[in-house]
């Protein structure tokens, strides 16, 4: 095979990975510029005049309005807690021996595994007990479930890259621990954080089955917005394909901005 | 200079490590505590509930405890077992599309030259990944729409004709894999993409002057590299597929019939539609279960190193 064709193929199937990936994605956007003549039209129209009539419509709902801010402070709380409270754990466990410290790094590990369901049940009915239904503090603490190992993860590994010289000339200096880990730990480990914090951005804006049994009218967020529209006969797939959009959006460009460390992210790290 | 800092790390770690021996815990006991109180303590109380006969739409009958009594349903109850043969049959049907995509999308992305269009490419593979799973099922519902889906325009188009996607058990099968493909092959690519940069560039090299076939560079130089990490996809999309609920629940809602009921759509269903939460718990906890051995071998197997 001469180097040209091979570079013709190498090429097709580049182009070839980018309409896998991108299809989707690309039709759900495309869709949300369609007037509802087109998005019923059998078979599909490919080229049509596009209409922001959609987006004009889902911004002037209140409902949809509401529930992605929603989705914005019940993200960003339960960001900010995971980070604040994983971030010590993970210098902890990044810098410290003591006893069972490997059996509670598994058990960080392990609670990225388990089925949402699982928790769904009895906290549902904890809080139903304790009225919290439908509020945003109990969506906030339930998110830590899986934010906080992310978090514990990817500072931990951070941590570990900073030079314990650093940590050692300051105790010299009379620096105690707290102040070690705010002025040398926190600043040098800025990056692990940031990415650790997009992740759990991420993972807590795209959450949907807590978010289902736990909330109701007022706290209800973006993905339970999006999911309500399917009921009923003729489907708004306009409105509902420009919500998805507005959903979709801003996590992919977060997304983005973390993609070297993606894979990272979703192992907690089984490769590098 | 070096010595003595050497000198120095080594008396104070065998020694005095240099912080109390409370210091770990205040820096651990934050996030320690929130975790067991969200996560231990809602899991006792589901193990307790699911000792219990607990339907919230007969709170008159009180919540007895009834021991196994549970179990001993949920165990002889065929339902449970399709939903989770069904989600095995999930399993097997998506990983090879997901392993085999992934691995042709990783060497063709590994392949030097054509630079910018490699990297847009690679770039893109983070799309699926960080789509919210919800509107991967709000997709599916469009393109697998029967009357005007994009994906029976392609069929028609290749002389196949179309069918009722979601109308149908197979059908609606076959939509939610492909949903499942599209998302996770990424992550497959992903994986298998770290594997091979992890050879080291002389013996790759020395390996592509010896033979030109690229099975055998494959076989014998890179696939040592590879496994590490299908280990750890093997495991966690077993984990994930357990998990799985959003996508499916928005595209089908378990249907037509059991056709798409996986493990968490059917849980879901008897505790929140049926309200049986004593039910629900028991499945839940055997469900914990699996996942609990699960993570044991992922651990087990990828942090070697640290244990």
């Amino acid at each position: 095979m001469s180097t040209t064709l091979r570079r013709v193929l190498h090429g097709a199937g580049l182009i070839a990975v980018l309409c896998f990936t991108l299809f989707p994605f690309y039709w759900m956007v495309s869709s949300s510029f369609k007037d509802q003549s087109d998005l019923l039209a059998s078979p599909p129209v490919w080229f049509f005049t596009p209409t922001f009539a959609n987006y004009a419509d889902i911004f002037a709902d209140e409902k949809v309005f509401g529930s992605i801010v929603n989705s914005l402070i019940v993200a960003t709380l339960t960001t900010a807690l995971s980070v604040l409270l994983g971030a010590p754990a993970a210098y902890a466990l990044a810098r410290f021996e003591f006893r069972g410290k490997s059996d509670l790094w598994f058990w960080f590990i392990s609670n990225r595994m388990i089925s949402p369901i699982v928790l769904a049940l009895p906290v549902y009915l904890l809080a139903v007990q304790l009225k919290m239904l439908d509020t945003y503090l109990v969506l906030v603490l339930i998110y830590l479930t899986f934010n906080l190992p992310i978090v514990v993860w990817i500072c931990t590994d951070q941590f570990r890259s900073i030079p314990i010289e650093l940590e050692q000339a300051a105790r010299l200096d009379g620096a105690d621990q707290f102040t070690i880990f705010r002025k040398i730990y926190v600043p040098l480990g800025l990056p692990g954080i940031a990415v650790s914090a997009i992740f759990s951005f991420i993972f807590s804006w795209n959450e949907l089955l807590y978010a289902l049994v736990l909330t109701r009218r007022s706290v209800q967020t973006a993905p339970v917005m999006a999911t309500s529209f399917m009921s009923g006969y003729e489907l708004p797939w306009g409105k509902i394909m420009a919500t998805g959009t507005v959903i979709v959006l801003p996590v992919t460009i977060f997304a983005l901005l973390v993609s070297r460390h993606m894979v990272r992210g979703l192992t907690m790290g089984a490769t590098k | 200079m070096q010595k003595g800092g050497e000198l120095v790390e080594r008396t104070e770690t065998r020694l005095n490590p240099g912080y109390g021996r409370w210091t770990p815990f205040w820096f651990l006991a934050p996030a320690v505590f929130a975790l067991l109180v969200i996560g231990i303590y809602p899991t006792i109380s589901a193990l307790v509930t699911s000792f219990r006969r607990y339907n919230i739409t007969r709170p008159r009958d009180g919540f007895p405890f009834i021991g196994f009594e549970n179990y001993i349903n949920v165990l002889s109850d065929q339902t449970f077992w399709q939903s989770l043969g069904l989600t095995a049959r999930f399993y097997v049907t998506v990983l090879p599309f997901q392993l085999f995509f992934g691995i042709c999308i990783a060497l063709l992305l590994h392949r030097p030259g054509l630079g910018m269009l490699r990297a847009l490419a690679r770039i893109s593979l983070v799309v699926p990944l960080a789509t919210t799973y919800a509107v991967v099922g709000l997709i599916g519902r469009l393109i697998f729409n029967r009357d005007f889906g994009v994906a029976n325009q392609f069929l028609n188009a290749i002389g196949i004709g179309g069918m009722d996607w979601l109308g149908s058990p197979t059908g609606a099968f076959i939509a939610i894999a492909v949903m499942d493909i599209w998302q996770w092959t990424p992550f497959c690519a992903l994986i298998f993409l770290a594997g091979l940069s992890m050879v080291p560039v002389e013996i790759e090299e020395a390996a592509r002057l010896e033979t030109s076939s690229k099975t055998a560079l494959l076989r014998y130089v890179q696939l040592p590299y590879l496994l590490p990490g299908l280990t750890a996809m093997l495991i966690l999309r077993s984990a994930d597929i357990l998990k799985l609920f959003d996508m499916v629940f928005v595209m089908t809602r378990g249907g037509p019939g059991a056709a798409t009921d996986l493990v968490s759509i059917y849980i879901q269903r008897v505790g929140f539609r049926v309200f049986d939460m004593g039910m629900a718990s028991a499945q839940a906890i055997l469900l914990l279960i699996m996942t609990i051995v699960l993570s044991r071998l992922y651990i087990r197997l990828i942090y070697k190193e640290i244990e």
